[in-house]
């Protein structure tokens, strides 16, 4: 029975790559006098990969060696519209094409300038390492024809792209152009760059989420402190600068502030999950004769927070404002700012710098804004940063939901499947909003919220299952949220997936096999018979160890994982000598197979597959946030349990189709949901219990002390010394 | 303001700076070494782990007051030179394996997994899975496989 869904037709890539369409052209590829090849990339590079994959694709164009080719992150460009919003894993799906054309366009002008200089026909001209060469004997390199071939003025011209079959870059693995940088420890993000005067600054909060400082009652007596320059109130709490942060650290614990309610004070994990249930629809009664598969899952907040903090750099004059810091929609953070500060948009430079990770974090310019902000306050430049605590606490998170499903069988045939999906509000004000409302014009769309249209344009069912209903509800909550790594798919997948394994019980059908026999593609059963062989489906294995298996079609890719996890008792309850080590159930074994499409650079696409995988094992078993009373519970690495060497899989296989000669899929979120979701699948047959809120352990009791709520942070331990091995 | 004598990568440095100012922040803010990295400021993400005398340890919990004129302090950018190289073996390893993503916890894995190999090695074994389980880092963009594999080929690489 076929269900034909909206994401078939048309998908959240097709949306963002036509978004960015109007200006995709307006890239530039510079050829420099040393033969060096330049690229200011539109896009933000945040530990993805997309710095290596562009430099790969001019490579390839202009036939050139990858170490001949300098890719930089371009500075906020207005023009660009958006075509500078770096999400939905949708990088090179959307300047594939765009990239290697500004590319195909250099080496033209190059070879024909050569033409010119040697009177030769272009077609007799040969190229290879950047050097082209005529059969008379001529050689000239690009970087000697450089000059020369600048044009005075814009002209149109469409180039030849070199055919794949020709391809000696794209699609053969490349390490990172950044890696010496990263191993050296001379990678620069926001917080090592020098700008004059800039320094250290950091905010206290309020005890809960979105309170405002109203007064600080010992300002003169924190001014005194060691080192500090400056205190000043801005919108989200008190901001004090000083020579060193841990002198602000001092001073942040030493202020003394009576604080507004914030917006959320009365919630709490059940508060929340009560109006969660109340805003999500009844199924519809099941038919006469049909066999139905209730069941409704919570999923809790999680941190999306990035190893490198929120942080920026900022230096506001009376006229004109500059700012550093990693930004994935750089053009609205430079608009808001430019707001704010009552500066004209063309007044504020706004660069974008590498990040240190980002899982949907750096759509939002929270920190840019308060260094903006600070700058202002004290007139000076400033080098501003989170506290760790607080960008569990104060940063964004991807938002609790709740997911009610039906799906009713008879006769071998799976009639519906019903999802009511109801998560607290999203924030999509970072761009992504616009952005889906000034591209996505179908009609039947016209009354959907921006919410409900991502919504509909990513969550896809793998599976043909007769009648498929998914719908998304919000409770419009203000708690500070946004995107984590693929966004909604990790939970709605989850939830489809375990109902998937229950309707294969109820139909007395192998996992895998119902999963094969419904899949809606020929790709997802490719995928699933790769899994089943590669990972070895169905041996044996102790009571208490078991397999799970889930698919994912989005990106324009397909993806499966088959995991296999160890639930018992001797390791869910094996201790780490480590400090607050937490464990549980570990997930032993993952086989990860990915079909992107075109393949740039497999040794990417797997790193990107093995980030995936770790998020979806944290998703599933570990990672998430403990509302209580308006602020998450959690304040530190070792409170919430981000995957750590304990709880990685001992064994991890990425395997990659070969190219089925489609446009390259995204990779970047990927693997988050299928892993979820088959950690989810074999959690429940190695238990025999279905488990229905995520993180697994969310309802043990707490295994820490939570940090106090004021002040906001702690101060740091003085033993490093006794710790030392 | 007291003055801080210490051997910083090789090299004898002095700061004047309070006693209670962690020593993360004297490398960072005040000497401008930006290897280490911050990543929570209460031990335990590891992100800026350097040595101390050859031993890891997290400059963000130790005060200045605390090292001596006599104590050594390795950080990232002077590791290779501990091996007399331009590249310390684990670093090699590293980009042997392509191991960073973002690289933001990348300096402070590697000074992690240069002592853990060093203390594996004092107690006359070779790294197991039980010691890459200890490591505490945090590597939030979910490197830990190649991580591992890369600890292992450089304690082969290491006399």
């Amino acid at each position: 029975m076929p269900s034909p869904g909206l994401t078939d037709a048309y998908d959240l890539s097709d949306a963002l790559t036509h978004a960015a369409l109007p200006t995709s052209n307006l890239i530039t590829v510079a050829v420099n006098p040393d033969g060096t090849v330049s690229f200011a990339l539109h896009r933000a590079e945040v530990g993805q990969g997309i710095t290596t994959a562009v430099a790969m694709l001019i490579a390839e164009e202009m036939s050139l060696p990858l170490e001949k080719v300098r890719i930089t992150l371009a500075d906020a460009r207005s023009e660009l519209v958006f075509n500078q919003l770096t999400g939905g894993s949708n990088t090179i799906h959307a300047i594939y094409t765009p990239v290697r054309l500004a590319a195909a366009v250099a080496r033209e002008r190059m070879k024909l300038t050569a033409a010119q200089q040697w009177h030769v026909p272009v077609a007799e001209l040969d190229l290879a390492g950047g050097v082209i060469a005529h059969r008379s004997g001529k050689r000239a390199t690009y970087g000697s024809l450089a000059k020369t071939a600048a044009s005075p003025t814009t002209r149109e011209f469409t180039p030849q792209l070199k055919p794949a079959a020709e391809f000696t870059i794209i699609g053969r693995p490349h390490n990172r152009i950044d890696a010496l940088a990263a191993v050296t420890g001379r990678k620069q993000f926001a917080m090592d760059l020098d700008v004059p005067g800039a320094k250290p600054t950091m905010v206290r909060r309020a005890p809960t989420i979105n309170g405002t400082a109203r007064s600080i009652r010992n300002a003169d007596q924190v001014l005194t402190m060691p080192g500090i320059t400056d205190v000043a109130i801005i919108s989200t709490g008190v901001a004090v600068r000083g020579e060193t942060f841990g002198q602000c650290i001092d001073a942040v614990r030493a202020l003394d502030v009576t604080w507004s309610p914030g917006t959320v004070d009365g919630e709490s994990d059940e508060t929340l999950l009560r109006k969660l249930k109340a805003a999500t629809p009844p199924v519809k009664p099941a038919l006469p004769l049909t066999t139905a598969v209730d069941a409704e899952f919570t999923f809790a907040f999680a941190s999306n927070t990035p190893l490198e903090t929120n942080c920026a750099v900022a230096d506001v004059r009376k006229d004109r404002a500059e700012i550093w810091s990693s930004l994935k929609v750089p053009i609205i953070a430079k608009q808001q700012i430019a707001q704010r500060l009552g500066l004209l948009e063309t007044a504020v430079t706004v660069h974008v710098v590498e990040g240190g990770g980002s899982f949907g974090r750096h759509l939002f310019h929270d920190a840019a804004m308060e260094a903006a902000e600070a700058s202002r306050a004290f007139g000076k430049p400033v080098r501003l940063m989170w506290h760790r605590t607080d960008d569990f606490r104060h940063g964004r998170a991807h938002p609790m939901c709740f997911s009610r499903i039906r799906a009713t069988c008879a006769a071998g045939e799976v009639l519906t499947f019903e999802q009511y999906h109801t998560s607290v509000k999203t924030d999509f004000g970072h761009g992504f909003g616009e952005l889906i409302t000034g591209t996505v014009t179908e009609p039947e769309l016209g009354n959907y919220s921006v919410a409900q249209t991502i919504f509909l344009l990513s969550q896809h069912s793998p599976y043909a299952f007769g009648v498929t209903t998914q719908l998304l509800n919000e409770v419009p909550l203000e708690f500070h949220t946004g995107s984590m790594r693929n966004v909604y798919s990790p939970n709605v997948r989850c939830a489809q997936e375990l109902v998937v394994d229950q309707l294969a019980a109820k139909m007395g059908k192998d996992p895998l096999a119902f999963r094969r026999q419904f899949a809606r593609e020929e790709r997802y059963r490719k995928v699933l018979d790769v899994l089943a062989e590669k990972g070895r489906w169905g041996r044996s294995l102790p009571a208490g160890v078991a397999q799970g298996v889930a698919l994912a079609h989005e990106y324009k890719a397909v993806a499966g994982a088959l995991v296999e996890i160890d639930a018992r008792p001797e390791t869910v309850g094996r201790e780490v000598p480590v400090h607050e080590g937490v464990t549980g159930p570990r997930v032993t074994r993952v086989t990860f197979v990915v079909d992107p499409g075109l393949c740039i650079n497999p040794r990417g696409l797997e790193a990107q597959m093995l980030g995936g995988i770790n998020d979806g094992i944290a998703t599933a078993l570990t990672f998430g946030l403990h509302i209580d009373r308006g602020l998450p519970l959690e304040g530190s690495w070792d409170n919430g349990f981000y995957t750590r060497q304990w709880n990685v899989p001992p064994e991890v296989e990425v395997i990659i189709m070969p190219d089925s000669g489609a446009d390259p899929g995204g990779a970047g979120e990927l693997a988050v949901a299928p892993t979820m979701a088959a950690v989810a699948c074999a959690y429940a047959r190695a238990t025999g219990t279905m488990p229905t809120t995520f993180p697994i352990n969310h309802h043990d009791p707490l295994r820490f002390e939570p940090l106090p709520r004021e002040p906001s942070i702690p101060q740091s331990p003085t033993d490093g010394l006794d710790k030392a091995f | 303001m007291p003055k801080h004598t210490f051997k910083l990568n090789g090299e004898q440095v002095t700061v004047e700076v309070p006693g209670e100012v962690r020593l993360l922040w004297v490398l960072r803010d005040v000497l401008g070494v930006r290897g280490p990295k911050y990543g929570c400021g209460i031990g335990v993400c590891q992100a800026c782990t350097c040595h101390i005398n050859g031993k890891a340890f997290n400059p963000c919990s130790v005060p200045i007051s605390e090292i001596g004129p006599d104590d050594e302090i390795t950080t990232i950018e002077g590791l290779p030179a501990t091996v007399g190289k331009d590249l310390h073996p684990m670093q090699q390893a590293w980009l042997d394996r392509d191991v960073a993503q973002c690289g933001y916890c990348q300096p402070g894995q590697i000074m992690t997994a240069v002592a853990t190999v060093r203390k594996v090695r004092e107690e006359g074994r070779e790294i197991g899975d039980e010691d890459l389980d200890k490591i505490r880092n945090v590597c939030r963009c979910g490197t830990y496989q190649r991580i591992r594999e890369a600890i292992r080929a450089g304690a082969d690489a290491t006399e």
